[in-house]
């Protein structure tokens, strides 16, 4: 089924710098279960991009297969969208960045998706700096498939069927960590006040950015005993660093005093703002991050905010030192050397 | 002892050890043969290892100009693996020459009456003229082709050259590759009575052909297709097709300005990752392939169906080799054909391109680009490890400057700017094929939702009957109507009385020649029928109908091609029969002939009976 929504705009709607409202970052109408917590990170992403007034149309919307692979159908309706396989959303992206640098990636993933059968295509994705944002919409289970365990459910947690998880968990965060993104975050999608800020700085980021984002799923795993419940996981968290982010454009106020407040500039001239909850969090340390997380962990509670972040940070077409020029737009003229070159070639077979 | 004699018709084998750099000389040799205006082909045989294991390289010279792999035993054998030397003395013909490094004394059990051995202590030489063990070892393979030379009466001259075009822009290396030349060359002239009765004379038969490996020319083609987004993962045999392609890269499409590169080569975590990306890439409006072979295609399913039915242009070159499995790794088959043109679950159907030379998987490979952009849809290029890995004696590569690429039905901002309704999957024109926007192209016209599930006209996902029905059969028309645009068979009549014909593909072509002349000689006249495509062109079912009997001809054990025919044509499958060769090595023309013979002489005696 497919819903559309009416098209009126209320004329005092509020315009972003681009003179669009806050609807034209919407997609279709959801068809995921009420209450579902994939709901909130949509809306979270479609208000994050009318923030930052990015074009909707020069973003690329990517995701596998899952209830959360099919979030990007409800925001960025100007936005051309790819449900990829599952677990495979990784190697388009790659594929399509390759082909025109310039667009933003938005990628969108479940626990399933990417730390069960897209294991390897996220490691692998992480580890080639790709330009984007990878989102992960964790809740523990397989929606789709209707509440079987996801390897991101920790040791004990219950299935809808009463069997308990056997083994450790995944955690992506720290696997990002490890594989080397250069901006990883974790949030909540009942926390739009953390979120937003998150996404907003996420997408200026160059490079690789990961944000896994705990989201409830209502209908199989909302249970109390659940650690990815709402009330769990509002009961748990421990905020690593509050986020702010400022756009370039707008005017950047001094906050002075504040030992445990720390500016990084991101590689569009905005300001991403922390102000740490724990004076000694270091966001530059890619190590203490790691073990945070799961000296967290071990106490029962849940990190989120943004761990680490490397502001300087390459992307693979830096690296490989690829045309400024988008792949895709390159004519026949440059990338057919035409038969004059064919002649000498043939030579050297002879 | 009777000497084996012949003059431009005869085959050289060289034994050696992988990894000791012998695969130059080899290639040397066979070029120089070549120049000397000589029809030549050569055929690797090697094993799934990397260093130390036994390879032979085996080049058939011939005048008449039959390259197919020959049957029967070797005339010359080059002996230069000790660990196979008991085996490489036995495969001489009788009459033959056997030349082998004496440095080490054959043992006397070895030896053999009927053959002739031509000693030369190639190991003490080298030991005596070089103090770097590395130069020790590489030197021994220049001089036996030194040797070779006035053994085989090869003009010194025209090696010369080739080591002089060899190391062009490395100057250094001329002056003692060719004295190592002629180490051999003088040995040789010196202690056997040159030239031997099997020997080679200048002939003018050459034209302008060229000699070259089928995965080279594929790269080149991807070059000159306008391929510039790349997913690989590597897998013998076509690793090669994706170095070939980044090597010329490195010459022809980095920017002089910037140095930047106008390309993207991703090597993948896997066989999945690397269709991925050049899906991506399709999707993005960049032409983008990957090259992979057996184990490859079976993980690329998935990916195939969805490029299917979301219609997502790429190109897929698949070098096929033996298996199921993991097969016989550096061994050639034509055995995923069938997995090819059903590729994925569901009803799905790809479209193959199965190039015969060279030349055709340049211009295959180039054309790829374009089929897949036209019918957005996956071209799978069909080659095998014979095909990609040996040299063959090829027409020369050439492009046509006017060609513009066809990139297909996208539409720009402007197009989208004047058209009132836009729907992805809307066959506007009637022949299948729907346009298409790229991300980024119009701010509010033109974004579509691409997906596996199924979908209506403008992408949007439905479960309704109808709408998967009507999608379903645009799909089987876009094929139909594509068939128009691939390749089309080659068709060769040398009888009117449409007895026999032959149908075959691939790289099968090169033992055609010899099959057709034998039978011929046997008093059986053939037509023949080159496939070049599938969906197949409504010639081959009028080919297969016009004659009496039909043999498909075919390098694996399951006639797959044979059953594809009977699977998608209306004709009489007691209308053909099956030429099946598939022990790994290139199938021979002798094995084609006799094969149809005796399939002839059963069916005569039923008649009879
Ligand atoms: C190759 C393949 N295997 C299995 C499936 C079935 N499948 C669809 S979604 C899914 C799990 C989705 O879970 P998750 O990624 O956690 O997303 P959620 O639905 O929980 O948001 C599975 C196993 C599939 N579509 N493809
Ligand atoms: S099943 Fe769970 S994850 Fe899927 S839509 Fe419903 S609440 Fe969300």
């Amino acid at each position: 089924m497919s819903y559309i929504k009416p098209q009126f705009k209320h004329p005092r709607l509020q315009v972003n710098d681009l003179g669009l409202t806050h609807r034209d970052y919407e997609g279709a109408l959801s068809t995921l279960c009420a209450g579902c917590g994939h709901d909130s990170i949509t809306s979270a992403v479609a208000q994050a991009c009318a923030e930052l007034s990015l074009p909707p149309h020069k973003i690329a919307k990517l995701s596998g297969i899952g209830c959360s692979s099919k979030a990007p159908t409800y925001f960025l309706n100007n936005a051309h969208g790819f449900n990829t396989v599952h677990g495979r959303m990784p190697s388009v992206a790659t594929g399509a960045n390759m082909a025109n640098r310039e667009l933003i990636y938005l990628g969108m993933s479940g626990d399933g998706d990417s730390a069960s059968i897209g294991f390897g295509q996220f490691a692998h994705v992480v580890r080639r700096r790709l330009n984007m944002l990878y989102m992960v919409a964790n809740n523990g289970v397989y929606g789709l498939t209707k509440g079987q365990l996801a390897a991101t459910a920790e040791q004990g947690m219950k299935s809808k069927s009463g069997e308990a998880s056997l083994f450790t968990d995944i955690d992506l965060c720290v696997s990002a960590l490890q594989f080397g993104a250069t901006f990883v975050a974790r949030s909540f999608s009942g926390d739009k006040s953390q979120l937003v800020p998150l996404i907003k700085a996420a997408i200026s980021h160059k490079g690789f950015a990961f944000i896994d984002i705990i989201s409830p799923c209502v209908t199989f795993n909302n249970n109390p005993d659940s650690n990815r419940s709402y009330d769990y996981v509002h009961d748990h968290i421990t905020t690593a660093a509050v986020a702010d982010f400022v756009p370039v454009k707008q005017e950047i106020r001094c906050e002075n005093g504040q030992s445990d407040s720390e500016d990084i500039c991101l590689h569009d001239g905005s300001i991403l703002r922390l102000s740490r909850i724990d004076a000694d969090y270091d966001a530059h340390d890619r190590i203490k991050a790691m073990t945070k997380i799961e000296q967290l962990k071990s106490e029962g509670k849940i990190l989120t905010g943004l761990m680490y972040i490397d502001p300087e940070a390459d992307d693979y077409h830096e690296i490989n030192g690829t045309s400024d020029a988008p792949l895709n737009s390159l004519k026949q003229e440059t990338l057919c050397p035409g038969s004059h070159v064919l002649k000498t070639i043939n030579e050297s077979f002879r | 002892m009777t000497l084996f004699q012949s003059i431009n018709e005869f085959v050289v084998r060289f034994a050696n050890t992988n990894g000791t750099g012998s695969a130059s000389a080899n290639n040397m040799f066979a070029k120089a043969i070549m120049r000397m205006g000589l029809p030549v082909s050569a055929k690797n045989i090697f094993p799934s290892n990397i260093q130390g294991m036994p390879t032979w390289f085996e080049v058939r010279i011939s005048e008449k100009g039959f390259l197919g792999r020959r049957d029967g035993a070797p005339e010359l054998v080059v002996a230069m693996n000790a660990q196979s030397i008991e085996e490489d003395i036995q495969s001489v013909q009788p009459g033959g020459f056997l030349l082998y490094d004496s440095s080490r004394i054959l043992p006397q059990r070895l030896m053999r009456k009927e053959i002739n051995f031509l000693g030369m202590p190639i190991s003490d030489i080298c030991r005596a003229e070089y103090s770097d063990p590395r130069q020790r070892q590489l030197f021994k393979n220049v001089i036996y082709v030194g040797a070779l030379a006035a053994l085989l009466d090869i003009d010194f001259q025209v090696l010369k050259d080739l080591v002089s075009d060899q190391f062009k822009g490395k100057d250094k290396l001329i002056r003692p590759n060719i004295y190592a030349l002629e180490l051999g060359f003088e040995f040789a002239n010196k202690q056997f009575s040159c030239p031997l009765p099997i020997c080679v004379e200048r002939r003018d038969l050459i034209g302008d052909r060229i000699l070259v490996d089928g995965n080279t020319a594929s790269g080149l083609g991807a070059v000159y297709g306008g391929a510039t987004v790349v997913g690989w993962y590597p897998i013998t045999p076509s690793t090669s097709v994706i170095e070939k392609f980044a090597s010329y890269c490195q010459r022809l499409r980095i920017d002089p300005a910037n140095g930047q590169k106008n390309y993207a080569i991703v090597q993948a975590e896997d066989e999945l990752s690397a269709i991925g990306i050049a899906m991506g890439g399709g999707w993005n409006g960049a032409r983008a392939f990957t090259a992979t072979s057996g184990p490859g295609i079976s993980l690329m399913t998935e990916f195939l169906g969805l490029a299917y039915f979301a219609e997502i242009p790429l190109v897929l070159m698949n070098v096929q080799r033996a298996g199921p499995s993991t097969g016989m790794p550096t061994r050639t088959q034509q055995s995923d054909m069938l997995t090819c043109a059903y590729a994925s679950h569901g009803d799905s159907k790809q479209v193959l391109l199965i190039p015969s030379t060279p030349k055709e998987c340049f211009d295959f490979s180039a054309q790829a680009f374009d089929l897949a952009d036209r019918l957005q849809t996956p071209i799978i290029v069909m080659t095998d490890l014979d095909m990609g890995m040996n040299i063959h004696l090829s027409d020369p590569f050439g492009w046509d400057d006017k060609h513009e690429y066809d990139l297909g039905k996208v539409l720009d901002a402007d197009d989208l700017e004047k058209a009132s309704d836009f729907g992805r999957y809307l066959d506007v024109d009637g022949d299948g094929v729907c346009y298409r926007t790229l991300p980024g192209t119009h701010p509010n016209k033109g974004a579509f939702f691409t997906r596996g599930t199924s979908h209506n006209e403008y992408a949007a996902y439905t479960e309704k009957g109808e709408d998967y029905i009507k999608n379903m059969e645009r799909l089987e028309h876009k094929f139909a109507m594509g068939v128009k645009r691939l390749p089309a068979p080659e068709i060769t009549i040398n009888t009117k009385a449409k007895r026999v014909g032959l149908v075959y593909y691939g790289s099968t072509d090169e033992a055609i020649p010899e099959a057709v002349s034998l039978l011929c000689e046997q008093g059986v006249k053939v037509n023949t029928l080159r496939i070049r495509a599938f969906p197949f062109s409504p010639q081959v079912a009028s080919f297969i109908s016009e004659h009496d009997g039909v043999f498909v001809v075919e390098q694996n054990r399951d006639g797959q091609v044979k059953k594809l025919l009977c699977n998608e044509l209306t004709i009489d499958p007691a209308s053909m029969c099956a030429v099946l060769h598939y022990d790994g090595l290139a199938i021979t023309g002798q094995f084609i002939a006799e094969s149809v013979q005796a399939q002839l002489s059963v069916q005569t005696d039923q008649a009879a009976g």
